[in-house]
């Protein structure tokens, strides 16, 4: 390391035109992004948006067809090893051996990321601390539920302290609660100074965690940013919420078109976009404008 | 550490193959017992059936006492039993419902050294669960010799080839439906074709050159010519193509999961 003073610090993850194409379909189209050092990345998008596709892809447990990939320094996929030596990696599904004990499991992944023997056995109690799960360390993984694997889904992948960690879907499927409390642990990382890239379909985990956010569909990369800056950029300050029978939103929806307001449908109600500025006739619920919001305008799609 | 700032990690190292090994080895410890049980059961039953039940028909074959010749020649059997189907079945098992090898290999190994750790691993276990049938004929009358140590190292050898072919057949198959043709097809005729029960020259000369290639007759003879001290320079070449069949099944399987297991 020779970086002067002034030198902004090396992107932990750099990614360059990534394209991956499985039988003539593109799951990864031409995607872009870096992330930095300390900084929680998100890569927000519907189920088959490519986010899976790239997450493996910087593990090279898939191999793009075209594009630059560099994680840590290394370039992949030829130097990926080394690379996955120094990250932690969760994935979507559970992969768990469910016939172990949680402190087997925390042992396993202490040996297969090469934690020196002096330091095992506190590696894998700071593991077994931070999953909070210093009760049921003994017990078999089949007698946990949900959250409680997926914490140590998590812990897992931090047993050798990791400097990268890649997060994907970390709460998906799990109860409103226990994904707080994921939140929660995720959060702590952050403070420690930990670089995560996160991939989510969960507008709210993006907003709350991520520093940067890149929304994808259909593989492509549609906008990349920071929450609140991406929200105020495609969607405004405010929306309007507009409640009523299926026959008055859509005349809503058309009197908006006329005003040259951007709209979507969210069930029940209308939401009208971009209002800041006064000037147009319509009465309802003003709200915040959300990710949630720029990703119906920049796609076209619903997310969940 | 400076290998790693280099970026390149080197192949097949050690620490890799030791993380899957211990991997193995905790897991063992959760379910030793149910193996342990059907290893030794099963070729116990081999041994009283065939050993008694044809042993009451035919006094001697291939010039040894009857429940001699089986006792050593289901040595090959229990190898074969503990090596090939544990590998067929674990590795599609971890490959595809439990997905422990996407796990493995987020981690700093390689696809190369997670089949070689794992083949590794069958073939300990096949070394030691092989010696079972021999341990249990000395309790029906076969002599203790020297060359009885000689065993668990054989039944390495030819487990370790045989646990490179179930994966290598886990690699290709796409359901567990597949490996009905695998069993059928090719385990079951190269099991009775292995001079276990009865030897091979009692079948015509073309059989017994097809016998010549099959690993598990060359594991049956090695056996044999080790417990009744017997061994000869053919015992060499006998070893060296149990070397050869492992080595070739390792590089296929290998192969095989690298097109499985990354995209």
């Amino acid at each position: 390391m020779s970086a002067s003073g002034s030198d902004p610090p090396p992107p932990t993850i750099e990614v360059e035109h990534l394209v991956k194409t499985y039988g003539g379909v593109a799951a990864v189209n031409d995607i872009s992004f870096s992330v930095r050092r300390g900084e929680i990345v998100g890569l927000l998008g519907p189920n088959g948006a490519g986010k899976s596709t790239t997450m493996k892809a910087l593990t090279a447990q898939v191999i793009a067809d075209e594009g630059e990939l560099e994680v840590l320094g290394f370039r992949l996929p030829g130097e990926s090893k080394a690379a996955r030596a120094e990250c932690g990696v969760v994935p979507q599904l559970d992969n768990l051996d469910v016939t172990l004990t949680v402190e087997q499991n925390l042992l396993v992944f202490s040996h297969l990321y090469r934690v020196p023997r002096a330091e095992r056995k506190e590696a894998i109690e700071g593991a077994v601390q931070m999953a909070n799960l210093a009760a049921r360390r003994h017990d078999k993984v089949d007698k946990l539920s949900g959250g409680m694997r997926r914490r140590l889904l998590i812990a897992r992948a931090l047993v050798h302290r990791p400097r990268l960690v890649l997060l994907d879907e970390p709460t998906v499927g799990l109860d409103p609660q226990v994904r707080q409390e994921l939140w929660a642990l995720i959060d702590a990382l952050r403070v420690q100074g930990t670089t995560i890239l996160m991939s989510t379909h969960y507008i709210e985990e993006a907003q709350r965690l991520a520093d940067t956010v890149l929304i994808m569909s259909h593989g492509k990369g549609v906008a990349g940013g920071p929450p609140a800056e991406l929200v105020f950029e495609h969607a405004g300050r405010e929306a309007l919420e507009v409640y009523g029978p299926p026959a008055r939103l859509a005349e809503v929806q058309a009197e908006a078109a006329e005003a040259g307001l951007r709209t979507r449908r969210t069930g029940t109600s209308i939401s009208i976009l971009g209002v800041d500025a006064n000037g147009h006739p319509f009465e309802g619920e003003r709200r915040p404008a959300n990710l949630e919001d720029v990703f119906v305008l920049l796609t076209g799609e619903e997310i969940e | 550490m400076s290998t790693v700032e280099r970026g390149h990690l080197g192949r097949l190292e050690r620490p890799a193959l030791t993380g899957v090994l211990v991997r193995e080895i905790v897991n063992f410890s959760s379910y030793w017992k149910a193996s342990t049980f059907s290893s030794t059961v099963e070729p116990t039953i081999y041994l009283l059936a065939f050993g008694f039940g044809f042993g009451s028909l035919v006094s001697r074959a291939g010039g040894f006492p009857y429940v001699e010749f089986v006792g050593t020649g289901t040595v090959a059997t229990a190898v074969l039993f503990s090596s090939a189907f544990p590998a067929m079945f674990g590795t599609f098992v971890k490959y595809k419902f439990q997905r422990t090898y996407d796990a493995i290999l987020a981690a700093p190994v390689d696809t190369e050294e997670l089949v070689t750790g794992e083949a590794l691993w069958i073939a300990m276990r096949a070394g030691v669960y092989g010696c079972v049938p021999m341990i249990v004929a000395v309790f029906f009358g076969l002599d203790l010799s020297w060359g009885m140590l000689l065993v668990p190292l054989i039944g390495w050898l030819a487990g370790l080839g045989w646990a490179c072919f179930g994966i290598m057949i886990a690699g290709y198959a796409s359901s567990f439906e597949n490996f009905n043709y695998v069993v059928s097809a090719v385990l079951t005729p190269l099991f009775l074709v292995a001079g276990t029960f009865f030897p091979l020259s009692t079948l015509p000369r073309w059989a017994q050159i097809l016998g010549e290639l099959n690993p598990l007759h060359q594991c049956v003879q090695l056996v044999r010519d080790a417990v009744f001290l017997n061994l000869s320079w053919v015992d060499l070449l006998r070893a060296g193509y149990l070397a050869l069949f492992a080595i070739v099944l390792w590089r296929i399987a290998i192969h095989a999961m690298e097109r499985k297991l990354i995209d």
